[in-house]
């Protein structure tokens, strides 16, 4: 019995030889598993679609939101009247970042109205809580949403809120305003959404 | 007849295990005698599976995935195939039910002080296979491509995307896309109909064994194994499985039928809980419906996930409420080492725990109502507050089960 047990006490020609196959299996292992991997990340079709979309805003009157859709999500064109706009200036005490200063916008985005035209305001329609599409509310004070709302987006899912520049209110599950792409104006009324280069038209 | 039978068994027994596992597992597998009601949950669950697998494949056979001929497949099967309809209400009906005697078998789990030694790895199992249930059930719910499907599995995708550094990258990664497209439809698919059931059949198979290796607990929460026979070391209060209690789950199974049949027929859509009515809407990528909530199976969960709007600490609202719904499944799994009772089950423990047990309860059923509603700030208070008793029933439990007072065990089971 004890021979026998000596004969398995691992020398350390044994041990080294286990632990060298042990290793050299791992990384056959991870190289197997690699190509698999590989093709469940996004194809170069999926890499491909996503251009930047050219929209024509003439026929957007003052209070519409049109709806474009840019990568597969919504990206919403709201033309503000100047009412709407008035409205920005009061909510400051109300709003969790109301001078915008988180990045969730490009440069030429971050003023008070959150847009390049005040009264135009290019957004993602995407609550940045867990990607719901806020519903635009721009009725004053409706019963659900209490006497002090004064216009702007309500998240159905968990009740995030946004005013009419698309920034967070203080206390919803929502963290941050609401993410302007670039975008950037070919001519009077023709809006380029997803580039700021002109030439990617 | 008997003789040809007999020489046939011997035949397969001299080269597969068959007599010996069929007495390991039914006829020589002791449970204890004084089993109850709660006790039909666990085989429901497996005639449940059953059946789910089998409609499911029947499903297959004509639905598409593919987002722009997914939603008409399904309208195809419920209006153009013959008895397509019952198959998927079958499978849709089966797939609420699958969670009904699941909830069911882990509270008898929780009464009974199943989870405790030696049952630990037993109720590890079967967290892992409520986590495939799950992850079978989201799976699945995005299959018909309809506004609920959409919504709901972005609002799942956002989480993913939400974890700190990796989020992004994983999230690629699950949806095969920059966004909820066709490419994660169609390996949502592979993942319900291949990846999840094989791993949920595996995991049941080892629950099973498992569980014949540590023996089945009791109402009466003591070890029927501790006292043998001590001629043929068969414990004295046990009986075998079959045919006893193959009885016994034979008449659980008939009632159940009866029920599910009913529901099937006269209410397969249960007011809009088992299926949605924003779901027979196809998918549209550009407009969230008005109101949006979850199975009622996922409810109780939701509910927790949007309780948190407060920032807290260096963790934002939006990462407390992902970490309060994964925390308040994943807690679960640790019951085992949460309860330092000196007594298994609720028949002998003291007021405590059953108060804890009875708000557990009464929290998870106002969250899982709540869950179900458009947020207000009311309703958002009290999931604050049903959230805090919700995690109180685990986090408080080393401490509550322990000074409980609780009465003695009884040597041998009772009534």
């Amino acid at each position: 019995m004890e021979d026998i047990d000596k004969k398995n006490e691992m020398s350390g020609r044994r041990r080294f030889l286990i632990t060298a196959t042990s290793v050299a299996g791992g990384i056959a292992g991870v190289a197997w598993a690699t190509p698999f991997i590989m093709s469940m990340f996004p194809s170069e079709r999926a890499k491909a679609a996503g251009a930047p979309v050219e929209v024509d805003i003439s026929k957007l009157e003052p209070g519409m939101l049109l709806m474009v859709e840019y990568r597969g999500k919504v990206v919403w064109v709201l033309n503000r009247t100047s009412e709407m706009l008035a409205t920005l200036s009061k909510l400051n005490d109300q709003l969790a970042d109301p001078k915008s200063e988180k990045e969730q916008q490009p440069e030429y985005a971050q003023n008070p109205t959150r847009s390049i035209r005040p009264e135009i305001l290019v957004t993602t329609g995407v609550c940045t809580h867990l990607g719901c599409s806020p519903v635009f509310r721009k009725e004053i004070a409706p019963v659900d949403l209490g006497s002090d709302w004064l216009g702007g987006f309500f998240c159905p899912c968990h009740g995030s809120k946004f005013d009419l520049a698309g920034r967070v209110y203080k206390n919803v599950p929502a963290p941050t305003n609401l993410l302007v792409p670039p975008h950037t104006y070919l001519s009077e009324n023709i809006l380029l959404i997803g580039s700021e280069k002109k030439e990617e038209a | 007849m008997g003789k040809r039978l007999n020489s046939i068994v011997k035949w397969i027994d001299e080269r597969f295990p068959l007599t010996s596992n069929w007495k390991a597992h039914l006829t020589e597998y002791y449970a204890p005698k004084n089993f109850n009601f709660w006790y039909y949950f666990g085989s429901l669950a497996m005639l449940v599976l059953v059946n789910q697998l089998l409609t499911g494949i029947f499903l297959t056979m004509n639905y598409k995935p593919d987002a722009s001929m997914a939603f008409a497949s399904v309208e195809y099967i419920m209006r153009d195939v013959d008895f397509g309809w019952l198959i998927r209400y079958m499978h849709s009906t089966g797939a609420s039910m699958f969670f009904v005697v699941v909830y069911l078998h882990m509270f008898r789990g929780m009464m009974y002080g199943s989870y405790r030694k030696p049952r630990e790895l037993l109720w590890l199992i079967g967290s892992g296979i409520f986590f495939v249930l799950m992850m079978l059930a989201f799976t699945g719910y995005i299959l018909p491509w309809g506004q609920m499907s959409y919504w709901g599995a972005m609002v799942i995708i956002n989480m993913i995307m939400a974890i700190p550094v990796i989020g992004e990258p994983l999230s690629n990664l699950i949806l095969g896309d920059f966004t909820l497209s066709d490419a994660a439809l169609n390996r949502f698919f592979a993942y319900h109909v291949v990846t999840l059931p094989v791993l949920l059949v595996t995991l049941v198979v080892v629950h099973v064994i498992a569980l014949h290796e540590v023996g089945s607990n009791n109402p009466d929460g003591i070890e029927i194994k501790a006292n043998r026979d001590p001629k043929t070391n068969i414990p004295v209060d046990g009986i075998p499985f079959h045919p006893y209690y193959t009885v016994k789950d034979i008449f659980g199974v008939v009632v159940f039928l009866i029920l599910f049949c009913g529901i099937i027929f006269f209410a397969p859509e249960m007011g809009g809980y088992f299926l949605e009515y924003n779901n027979f809407i196809p998918a549209n990528t550009l407009q969230t419906p008005d109101h949006i909530a979850p199975v009622w199976y996922f409810t109780p969960y939701y509910s927790m996930l949007r309780a948190a709007t407060v920032n807290f600490l260096w963790i934002d609202a939006k990462l407390w409420g992902i970490i309060l719904m994964g925390g308040s499944v994943a807690i679960i799994c640790l019951l085992p080492w949460l309860d330092r009772s000196p007594v298994k089950s609720i028949r002998y423990k003291g007021p405590y725990f059953k108060t804890a047990l009875t708000l557990f309860v009464i929290s998870v059923f106002v969250l899982g109502w709540l869950g179900t509603k458009t947020p207000t700030p009311l309703y958002t208070l009290l999931a604050q507050i049903f959230t805090v008793i919700y995690f109180a029933f685990f986090i408080l439990m080393p401490w509550y089960s322990k000074i409980d007072k609780c009465k003695p065990e009884p040597k041998r089971v009772t009534k």
